[in-house]
């Protein structure tokens, strides 16, 4: 198919005119000091919230388990820093709705007095399950954006003995540094997170792919990597989406992740670099995923840079520190492709957080959208192959099915074609409200047949209960005629 | 923290993306416009005034409809008359006409295009048909006798150029010096073969055709060479695709070419066949219509391929010498079912929208 | 001779043509109804006024109900079953409240255990004289608890927003 796709399609993706990643990727790392209070969420990651184990009027300390995961698919949350536990309950979730969610709120002491841990000497002379169950202890999730449980991850690399880890180095999206800034500072514990987790998934080769405008990164990471077998930097071109997993697979790996599944039923797994350094963490120095390296950017920022912030910093904390030049028109948690809008910056960060990013209003100006001219910019740009333009068109008329024929599903909601649009079509928007309603459809569908099946027990318990009570009355009524009958037939008896 | 003006609401939560590309559809048309205007200010320099004037009035009358239709419905004329897509429309039908046409052809072909071809449908956008090609042929079926009045260029600086009173009697007063009026290659060719005179014989001394655009035509038909050189702009800016272009060149290419060599008598060349006509106007500006042209690049090849080989089909065998308009036209009816039965291939799923189905490993 | 010949033999044909597939294609009457019953909550509530999902179903087929006639299935289900019987649907008369659920106001039941009766996908709980509580995941908000509760104590509240359920406004095209 390789050829005939070629000659078909050209490039996916879009090449943004200026990817903002400058001057903020060369500021140096700055560190945040302790903010005076923490909000952590409970649910920062695909699957089960995690569950309190911290009452309020609790004092913890950093690094401190405050909530446990529940159930297989989850992952637990430790304190940022010390302090006491004021409250646990719904605060503002960084999320357009601006609905609230839980979070564990600790007062912060200002002490930062860490809980005492171990690192693993050797962590290869562990058994690969007792690795990833420190790694599922530490609370790590996938920190390019997809916060997927790690340890599951990798028992799933396991179970489809992959043979290839695919480490995302991508960030391809526009303004956000935080993973080049991972890999220019901690280069050497990323190359020896991605050991651990070759040797917890028993994978044998690691290819680090790391987007060509980032020579910096790719220069500490050939040097950190220097020696250790398996694992290849390959410098890949800069092109949005390269970050997203299928299509980094296919550009390291030149095989297709099939529709619906996961990159391991092709024998890949794919980690992000962050991911790697927080499992190095965990296992060597037997540190939990507290805290993690935010990309402060936008042109309303004074000091644009990359920092280390506590998880659950409230928003306006971190911006406090990095100082904003002018009121921002719009905050966004990730980056401007496909972060997610703030309704407010009193909003916890979480640790999927690459990046916050305070806009203008000249840097988020869209003109009024305009007919579709049917250009076809965004079929070339849509990385899948969809057509953006088609689909548009079925949500529109309010022809869900329609659009799901055309596979809305495997839409990645990457931006793409909204950012290529010449009609400035509402594309993305558009596809999160159809998937979103389909998705509450199926949702009714399945409450709607559970409540059936209760119906129908509760019907059938009645004419069973009727049933029952008419048995039982003609029996009732068959002991008393036999009654009647045996207290009228002595009487000839007697005789 | 909370008096702080950031924990008052932002107005403007949206969903993502956040940032896009410079690009809005008047930025699109304008390069178009830019590639259109050497062939025709070419061709104003070979025609001289009347054939200016026509082009104004043509313009005109298809912003005028378009402005009209808008009122009436009571959509913001301004935005959607200055997005260029009008101007376009009416200028590709210029570039379609006989130069030297009279004042009512512009008027009724531009009127036509964007009230009928375009607005009746919902305007940009929702049309069916390319509205230029569409003016052109009630154009040329309802009045054949001025459509096919052709003029060989003179040049502005030759003896018999137009001077400015004769211009306007041309355009406004269909005063057409018969000294000028002459049939154009394709329209020859077909006559003389209906009277039974082959090729070899119509063309004996040469064919009437020049690089420079020295010969009798449309705007669109002298400046080939102007015109494919903004074609491949358009190409390189990457407005439009390669896929339309070449399938419709080759597909009248190759047919022109086999025909030419089995009966050189009966058929034209396939140089001739690409040089005359519209075929290079129809392939980089006509056909290309992002409306009503398929999006997806395997439906593009087959599109061009189909208004290429139709306007050999018609030309060779049809009614009519010229077949752009007709080819275009028809396959533009066909193209919502080729979008249909070849969309592009989805990544992780094979060319019938299936999951790919992974081969077991060897082992 | 021949035209009027080949005309009629090709009205007769077509229209037996036209016969034969109306017979083919026919559509049952029943099979509709069993598909629309499919499609109902089936729950049986009685809120559309007829005597349960099956009545609703055949009043629908026999076109007496409009697509709207089930508050439970809400506007989803309707557009479903305008989709269904080609009916042209207006969505004028019903207010999409949202998903609704019962909410017993502990303070005000009483315990009686009438509603706990009625019910019919068995979703409250409690027996008599104790105060009663609903199963969220089991309630289809069909209101008929409201109505047969002696104080008022249960009553239709529309079901919370949570993160999961939220979703984006349909965006306005040009």
């Amino acid at each position: 198919m390789g050829f005939l796709d070629r000659f078909l399609k050209g490039s996916w993706g879009v090449h943004p005119h200026d990817d903002h990643k400058r001057p903020a990727a060369d500021v140096p790392l700055r560190v945040m000091p302790v903010p005076a209070e923490l909000r952590v969420p409970l649910l920062q990651h695909v699957g089960a919230p995690a569950k309190p184990v911290v009452q309020v009027g609790d004092k913890v300390l950093r690094g401190q388990l405050i909530g446990a995961a529940q159930g297989n698919v989850s992952a637990p949350v430790h304190a940022p820093s010390s302090g006491v536990v004021t409250a646990i309950g719904p605060v503002t979730a960084p999320h357009p709705s601006g609905l609230p969610f839980d979070a564990i709120t600790i007062a912060c002491d200002g002490e930062d007095r860490a809980i005492e841990a171990a690192g693993q000497p050797d962590p290869f002379a562990l058994d690969p399950a007792e690795v990833t169950r420190l790694i599922a202890a530490a609370g790590v999730v996938g920190l390019g954006g997809a916060t997927f449980p790690s340890a599951p991850k990798a028992q799933l690399g396991r179970k489809h003995a992959v043979e290839t880890l695919v480490i995302n180095g991508g960030e391809c999206e526009p303004y956000l540094s935080s993973d080049d800034c991972v890999m220019r500072s901690r280069a050497d514990e990323v190359i020896d997170g991605v050991r651990i987790l070759m040797h917890a998934t028993g994978a044998s080769t690691a290819l680090v792919g790391i987007e060509d405008n980032k020579p910096e990164a790719i220069a500490a990471m050939r040097l950190a990597a220097e020696g250790q077998a398996g694992i290849r930097i390959c410098p890949v071109p800069a092109r949005y989406p390269m970050g997203s997993d299928r299509q980094l697979v296919q550009v390291l790996t030149g095989k297709e992740v099939p529709a619906g599944a996961r990159t391991a039923t092709i024998g890949v797994l794919v980690n992000n670099v962050s991911t790697c350094a927080a499992i190095h963490r965990a296992l060597r120095h037997g540190e939990a995923l507290y805290s993690r390296i935010v990309t402060v950017n936008g042109g309303a920022v004074a000091e644009p840079g990359n920092v280390l912030a506590p998880i659950g910093v409230s928003v306006a904390d971190l911006l406090a520190f990095v100082g904003l030049r002018e009121t921002p028109a719009r905050l966004v948690l990730g980056g401007p492709m496909m972060g997610l809008a703030l309704p407010h910056a009193d909003v916890p960060t979480v640790k999927a957080c690459g990046g916050i990013l305070a806009l203008t209003a000249a840097e988020i100006t869209k003109p009024e959208a305009s007919p579709c001219i049917r250009c076809g910019s965004c079929v070339q740009a849509c990385p899948m192959g969809l057509q953006p333009l088609e689909i548009a068109a079925r949500v529109r008329a309010g022809d869900l099915e329609g659009a799901e024929k055309l596979q809305l599903d495997d839409c990645l909601a990457c931006g793409c074609c909204a950012y290529v649009c010449p009609s400035n079509l509402p594309l993305v928007h558009a596809f999160y409200h159809a998937k979103g309603e389909l998705w509450k459809r199926a949702q009714q569908k399945k409450k709607m047949e559970f409540t059936k099946g209760l119906a129908q027990a509760k019907t059938e318990r009645l004419e069973r209960e009727a049933r029952e009570r008419a048995e039982a009355a003609a029996k009732r009524k068959a002991a008393r005629a036999a009654q009647q009958a045996a207290a009228a037939a002595p009487a000839p008896a007697a005789e | 923290m909370m008096n702080t003006p950031l924990s008052a609401a932002l107005p403007a939560v949206a969903a993502s993306p956040h940032s896009r590309e410079l690009s809005s559809i008047s930025r699109v048309m304008l390069k178009v416009v830019a590639c259109l205007a050497p062939a025709t200010l070419c061709g104003f320099w070979y025609f001289g005034l009347p054939a200016l004037n026509l082009w104004l009035v043509t313009v005109a009358a298809a912003l005028a409809g378009e402005a009209l239709c808008l009122r009436l419905m009571g959509k913001p004329v301004k935005t959607a008359l200055f997005d260029g897509s009008a101007l376009i429309t009416g200028w590709l039908l210029a570039m379609s006409l006989p130069p030297w046409a009279p004042w009512w052809i512009g008027l009724v072909g531009g009127l036509f295009a964007t009230i009928i071809g375009k607005q009746i449908f919902g305007g940009i956008g929702f049309n069916l048909f390319n509205p230029a090609m569409i003016a052109r042929v009630a154009l040329l079926v309802s009045f054949p006798v001025a459509m096919t009045a052709w003029v060989t260029p003179g040049g502005q600086m030759s003896t018999h150029a137009p001077g400015m009173m004769e211009s306007l009697g041309i355009t406004f007063g269909g005063a057409v010096p018969d000294a000028f009026t002459s049939a154009s290659l394709l329209g020859h060719a077909k006559t003389e073969l209906s009277r039974g005179v082959d090729l070899l014989h119509t063309f004996a001394e040469g064919m009437p055709m020049s690089l420079s655009g020295q010969r009798p035509g449309s705007l669109g038909e002298t400046g080939v060479l102007l015109l494919a050189a903004g074609g491949v702009a358009l190409i390189l800016m990457r407005v439009i695709s390669w896929h339309i272009p070449l399938a419709m060149l080759a597909a009248i290419a190759v047919p022109a070419a086999i025909g030419h060599a089995v009966n050189p008598a009966r058929y034209l060349d396939a140089g001739t066949h690409l040089m005359s006509g519209a075929a290079i106007l129809g392939a980089f500006f006509i056909a290309t219509d992002y409306v009503t042209s398929p999006s997806s690049r395997a439906g593009q090849l087959v599109f061009g391929a189909g208004c290429g080989f139709l306007t050999w089909v018609i030309r060779s065998y049809g009614g009519y010498p010229e077949g752009v308009a007709f080819a275009v036209l028809l396959m533009n009816a066909l193209s919502p079912a080729i979008e249909r039965l070849l969309p592009p291939r989805i990544y992780g799923r094979d060319w019938r929208g299936e999951p790919i189905v992974l081969k077991k490993k060897e082992q | 001779m021949i035209g009027v010949l080949s005309l009629t033999f090709l009205g007769l044909s077509l229209g037996l043509l036209l016969g034969y597939a109306a017979k083919v294609f026919a559509v049952e009457a029943d099979s509709t109804t069993e598909e629309l019953l499919a499609m109902m909550p089936g729950t049986n509530c009685g809120q559309c006024g007829l005597a349960g999902c099956n009545a609703a179903a055949e009043a629908l087929v026999a076109g007496s109900a409009p697509a709207t006639i089930c508050p439970g299935g809400g506007v989803a289900l309707a557009q479903a079953i305008a989709a269904k019987l080609g009916l042209a649907l207006d969505l004028d008369g019903m207010e999409d409240a949202g998903p609704q659920m019962a909410v017993v106001e502990e303070n005000i039941c009483i315990g009686c255990g009438k509603c706990v009766k009625h019910c019919p996908t068995d979703a409250i709980l409690g027996a008599a004289k104790q105060i009663h509580s609903v199963l969220d995941e089991a309630c289809t908000g069909c209101g008929g608890c409201t109505d047969c509760c002696p104080t008022g104590a249960i009553v239709l509240q529309p079901v919370p927003q949570n993160l999961r359920d939220w979703n984006w406004a349909r965006p306005a095209f040009a």
